[in-house]
């Protein structure tokens, strides 16, 4: 009974992993850069929704709402201010523009909302009791994986069937081609940020909802472990994204319980070093040559 | 010939530039003309200089992208520091123990440095440098659970990975001293780095990359770079050149580790995240990739500039990103390149880009 809430707890903490790293998989496979950024986006997304509940007393649902739209916008901008003009320049100096508009966002985070941590009141409350209440699950966890498997249905289905999405994959596998068959390059490199944005303000949400504490660098970590995730499911595929996001979730929550606590991080870590050893491009990056 | 004697002159005048700016600042220093918070500043400048020469040669030269070089110059820290501390009865004069450590601390750092790269090394591009953050962080943590303590029998090492032991449990000796207490990390310790002792590596760094460049090994290394499968198919080992670069970074980067652990008297290993590495290879990046004058000069301004800008108080980690993502568009905005090849005098085989 205590290794399945273990493995619920992982479960749930790897579809928040997953949803991030499915906007940094979809952002790597069309831009080609790794976005460190994105897991501040996370941060916004929490402070904004926060403060949307708290301070204007909205309902949760416009809470939500307002931080998609707020870390849209965020991400469009973030897109054409800072990277934009980076488009032909070497991945290194992309990569660095995207460690500064990490630490702009967290010291702009720092200036408005304060260094001290603040205590994020979860979307939902409650849990279900199994088992003569052996097995506790609480609704956010549930609600997260909910969350998760829809949105990597929708994208699938997005990236596949849509025009827009058909776009996004032609533009990851050859942007000089896409471009002479008539498709907006620099629209549909916006469209991903900003779809990659939207993601991290959800998670942003789901992971605050779990672990009910906010603070600037709040999205460092799951940023990181996030972009791991990515790498582990193969970069540039969304389902490798998804697997290798609950994959690490539940390294981690196993690793947490049964090995140390302390050294969790680094459980997670070695194990994508033997995977990556083992298969090179990561779990599902062989099989899925197309990019998105 | 004439490309080979501007490579040799740009080296000698990064040397003699090293060498005139030690001696000034030592004059101004013996004069009391400095602040006391920008003499506070030449240990950590000094190591930041070896850090940024050491990755230039991992991303520059051999053109493989590395997030964790903080874990190399943790290793040598900790090392350096064990080393030190654990001889401080038995080597009296300070700067013969300061050369242990250094020494010590490159040796651990090299060894590192070996068993993370004969994996690694196999991978390639956004994978190696995701594995490389990896082994940053694994370090990290590995060093968070240190418990070393030393007495007359001897070190006592223990790994505290369920986070029950204590100093306690190392059973030292009357007149035994701990050295590293777990995730609080080494305290007490004597400093003994000098500015002096940082010049010295800083010179060693340059005299050993600059020289590994400019060898036979180093036309191997940037072949690599250029074309692994062309060098390859031309009889250059891979594996042997890529460690070879991989482990003299990693050693430089230990030693200069050595140096920053034994300029402050406590030392917490979450000092050495994945922010310290990128903040070297920020400087790595701003003074251009192979350009190793380049790096030295980009390390000095980036330690600097927090401490320029300290005027601004609390908006100064945000002008500093400002300044970051706006330096990065200016230098690779096509007009003003342009611009800036106009007014620089070419330097043939200097600036070579990944």
């Amino acid at each position: 009974m205590e290794f399945l809430s273990y493995l619920i707890s992982g479960i749930s903490l790897g579809s928040v992993y997953a949803i991030i790293a499915l906007g940094y998989t979809m952002v790597y496979g069309i831009a080609k850069m790794l976005n460190f950024a994105h897991g501040d986006v996370i941060m916004v997304g929490g402070y904004v929704s926060l403060l949307t509940m708290t301070s204007l007393g909205l309902p949760v649902w416009v809470a939500i709402l307002l931080a998609m739209v707020v870390c849209t916008i965020l991400g469009i901008l973030i897109e054409g201010l800072a990277y934009k003009p980076l488009r032909s320049a070497p991945s290194l100096a992309v990569l660095i523009t995207a460690i500064g508009v990490s630490y702009f966002l967290q010291n702009s985070a720092l200036l408005i909302w304060g260094a001290n941590p603040q205590v994020y009141t979860p979307v939902i409350e409650g849990a279900v009791k199994l088992f003569d209440g052996q097995l506790s699950i609480t609704y956010i966890s549930i609600l997260t994986v909910v969350v998760c498997v829809v949105i990597m249905i929708a994208l699938t289905i997005f990236t596949s069937k849509s025009k827009m999405g058909k776009a996004m994959r032609a533009c990851s596998e050859d942007k000089a081609a896409a471009q002479l068959m008539g498709i907006n390059v620099n629209k549909t490199i916006s469209l991903t940020f900003a779809i990659g944005s939207a993601l991290a303000s959800v998670a942003g949400i789901l992971l605050c909802s779990s672990y009910p504490t906010l603070m600037p660098t709040t999205g460092s970590m799951p940023g990181i472990k996030a972009f791991t995730a990515a790498v582990f499911g193969g970069i540039g595929s969304i389902p490798g994204a998804f697997l290798g996001g609950i994959l690490l979730g539940i390294i981690e929550s196993l690793a947490k319980a049964y090995i140390s606590t302390q050294l969790a991080n680094s459980v997670v870590f070695a194990v994508l070093i033997i995977v990556l050893l083992v298969r090179p491009a990561g779990l599902l990056g062989k099989y899925v040559p197309e990019k998105v | 010939m004439r490309k080979l004697k501007t490579t040799t002159k740009i080296d000698f005048a990064t040397y003699i530039g090293v060498i005139i700016a030690f001696v000034v600042i030592t004059v101004l220093m013996n004069g009391g003309m400095l602040t006391r918070s920008f003499s506070g500043m030449l240990v950590p400048i000094c190591c930041s200089i070896v850090m940024a020469v050491s990755l230039n040669l991992t991303v520059g030269i051999l053109g493989e992208l590395s997030l964790g070089h903080a874990g190399f110059v943790s290793v040598g820290a900790f090392s350096g520091v064990i080393a030190s501390q654990s001889l401080v009865n038995a080597v009296e004069s300070e700067p013969v123990r300061l050369l242990i450590a250094i020494v010590v601390g490159a040796i651990c750092a090299a060894i590192a440095g070996i068993l993370i790269g004969i994996p690694v090394l196999r991978l390639r591009g956004d994978y190696l440098a995701i594995v490389t953050l990896a082994f940053g962080e694994i370090i990290k943590d590995l060093i968070n659970c240190l418990i070393v303590g030393v007495d007359s029998k001897g070190l006592h090492v223990l790994f505290n990975a369920k986070g029950t032991l204590t100093v306690q449990d190392l059973n030292l000796k009357e007149g035994g001293s701990v050295i590293i207490k777990g995730a609080q990390g080494a305290t007490g310790i004597k400093t003994i780095s000098t500015f002096t002792a940082g010049f010295i590596l800083v010179m060693v760094a340059l005299i050993v990359v600059l020289n590994l460049t400019r060898s036979r090994s180093g036309r191997a290394i940037m072949a690599l770079r250029d074309n692994r499968i062309a060098a390859e198919s031309v009889g250059i080992n891979v594996t042997k050149y890529k460690l070879m670069a991989f482990v003299t970074s990693a050693a430089l980067a230990g030693a200069a580790g050595a140096l920053y652990g034994l300029n402050y008297s406590s030392l917490v290993s979450s000092t050495f995240n994945f922010n310290m590495s990128i903040e070297i290879l920020l400087m790595v990046v701003f003074g251009g990739l192979g350009n190793i004058w380049g790096s030295v000069i980009a390390a000095a301004a980036i330690k600097l500039l927090p401490e320029m800008l300290r005027a601004l108080a609390d908006y100064r980690m945000l002008i500093y990103a400002i300044i970051l993502i706006l330096v990065m568009i200016a230098i690779n905005n096509p007009t003003i390149k342009g611009l800036l090849g106009k007014i620089l005098p070419k330097k043939k085989g200097d600036e070579i880009d990944g």
